[in-house]
């Protein structure tokens, strides 16, 4: 067996145990797909007095919103791959993993994986949430893969920084602690109205700094603008150098841990 | 009799809030959330003054103040829940259960604690808020009853959770505490007036009990007159229906 084959079959290992697991939690997977679809009707209903705004997108505050609805499954992936790592390193594990051949890649990877088919799932619930409650989608079928391409990549960048932080702290708490932390930059961003949109001065600044605010964007454009190229190369752009720079802190935090034990 | 029940609610109560203040991680959340919200809803839902119909006098700001306020009270009562949680796992309910002389001291003094640490929350909203330009339209008095409010909303969300709490004894029951009322919460006039929601979230929004809390709310916020009589129905008639929720979780956590 060559390496790369080696390494793949390590990776599909460690990402179906991790995939299992997930979907074994109930109380891990049902928030994640609830409370996003939840908040969708809840503040497209609170809110869609905001469509009779001046420069308001032509569309239902609901398309407007559906977006926001991957942003939060994203956030969720930081959590479930980092907390089960955690779990994993807080059992002993992954010191016990370490005896054995398995490539330390292969357990980032593997937990990324797991990150990417629950990113997935979330993103066809949410699209079916978005199909009944009457959206559609601006691209068509190309948008929809689009939109998965951009969720996949999310999942990754979002589920490294889980992954890192589980590695450096080995403390599912702490973990656990990047939620609040991710939820504050979700809100300061273009969640509920567009830039241009946004009166008060340090909100708009903000907003415009937080990296969110351009993957929000770009999955937005996709449902309710059509292909604005410009707006999706910064998403990709934007979401592929935090899967770059998660990954990056993951295997430094992988290196530190093992020679630690 | 009553002095000893009494000594035991503020023990309890004592002991809660010690151990919020000596613990940033259970003060924190309490604090960012409110904090969280207000930004990102005072701060970027603002330009919403401009919909034609939207006539709230104090602004904006006030207008989203009067909602952090109440939502950071019910929650602070609904955290309440955790602890009891809590010390039902690690065995601290049970030998509190063999001590106290009568056992309904116990929710009494979680519900004191819940209510320390609202004041907490609440003076801490309303110095953020004051900053960021809320304005106490109301006179004196109708301020006071604002405050008044609230803490009895928070009394309606510490009851709520203890009756979780005592029945269920553990942490993994805490979304039962808080999913409710946060659906409750954001089926009301949060971001627009009742009078500007259209569509299905108007005819919850119209019968949920927590719209008459953040329109009474709103209305002694801006010295304007509001449906005070039906929030104050809600405070007293959900205190008494949540007051038999918890104690007969009581009862069950002392079949158990």
């Amino acid at each position: 067996m060559s390496d790369g084959a080696v390494l793949t079959r390590q990776v599909a290992v460690i990402a179906e145990r991790s995939v299992r697991r997930t979907f074994r939690q109930p109380a891990a997977i049902v928030p994640a797909i609830v409370f996003p679809i939840m908040l969708l009707f809840v503040t497209a209903g609170g809110l869609r007095a905001a469509e009779s705004l001046p420069g308001f997108p032509d569309v239902s505050y609901f398309d407007f919103a559906l977006a926001v609805t991957f942003m939060q499954g994203a956030i969720f992936a930081t959590g479930g791959a980092g907390t089960d790592l955690a779990t994993d390193i807080e059992s002993g594990f992954l010191n016990r993993l370490s005896l054995t051949p398995m490539r330390g890649s292969a357990v980032i990877l593997g937990q990324l994986g797991g990150a990417i088919v629950l990113g997935v799932f979330q993103a066809t619930c949410y699209l079916a949430a978005g199909f009944i409650g009457g959206a559609t989608i601006a691209t068509g079928v190309g948008g929809v893969l689009a939109i998965y391409a951009l969720v996949v990549l999310m999942a990754i960048g979002f589920g490294a920084i889980g992954v890192a932080a589980a590695l450096r702290s080995g403390n599912g708490e702490v973990v656990q602690g990047l939620f609040p932390i991710l939820f504050v930059l979700l809100f300061l961003s273009t969640i509920n109205l567009p830039l241009e949109l946004i009166p008060v001065d340090w909100f708009r600044w903000a907003a415009t700094v937080n990296p969110i605010t351009y993957l929000v964007d770009a999955v937005r454009s996709l449902i309710i603008t059509g292909w604005d190229a410009q707006t999706l190369l910064v998403g990709f752009a934007i979401a592929g150098a935090i899967a770059v720079l998660g990954i990056a802190a993951s295997a430094a935090a992988l290196r530190g841990r093992l020679q630690r034990t | 009799m009553t002095r000893i029940w009494l000594t035991a609610v503020v023990g309890i109560g004592v002991r809660q809030t010690n151990a919020l203040l000596k613990n940033p991680a259970l003060l924190f959340p309490s604090l960012l959330f409110p904090l969280l919200f207000f930004a990102a809803f005072a701060g970027g839902l603002s330009e919403l003054v401009r919909i034609p119909g939207f006539d709230y006098a104090p602004g904006y700001t006030s207008f989203q103040y009067v909602f952090v306020l109440f939502q950071s009270s019910m929650f602070g009562g609904i955290f309440v829940g955790f602890a009891v949680a809590r010390d039902f796992e690690n065995g601290f309910a049970r030998r509190l259960m063999l001590a106290v002389p009568h056992r309904s001291a116990i929710p009494a003094g979680y519900a004191f604690a819940a209510m320390i640490r609202a004041a907490i929350t609440i003076a801490f909203v309303t110095v953020v808020g004051l900053v960021a330009g809320v304005q106490l339209v109301g006179s004196a008095v109708d301020i006071v009853l604002l405050f008044v409010l609230a803490l009895l909303s928070n009394l309606l969300g510490s009851l709520w959770a203890l009756g979780i709490a005592l029945r269920f004894q553990s942490l993994s029951a805490t979304p039962l505490m808080q999913v409710p009322f946060f659906v409750l919460l954001f089926l009301a006039p949060v971001y627009v007036p009742l009078d500007l929601l259209t569509g299905w979230i108007a005819d919850i929004a119209a019968v949920n009990p927590v719209t008459f809390l953040f329109e009474a709310g709103r209305a002694l916020l801006a010295g304007e007159p509001g449906p005070l009589a039906a929030a104050w129905l809600v405070v007293i008639v959900g205190g008494i229906v949540m007051g038999a929720w918890t104690l007969l979780g009581l009862r069950a956590a002392e079949t158990r």
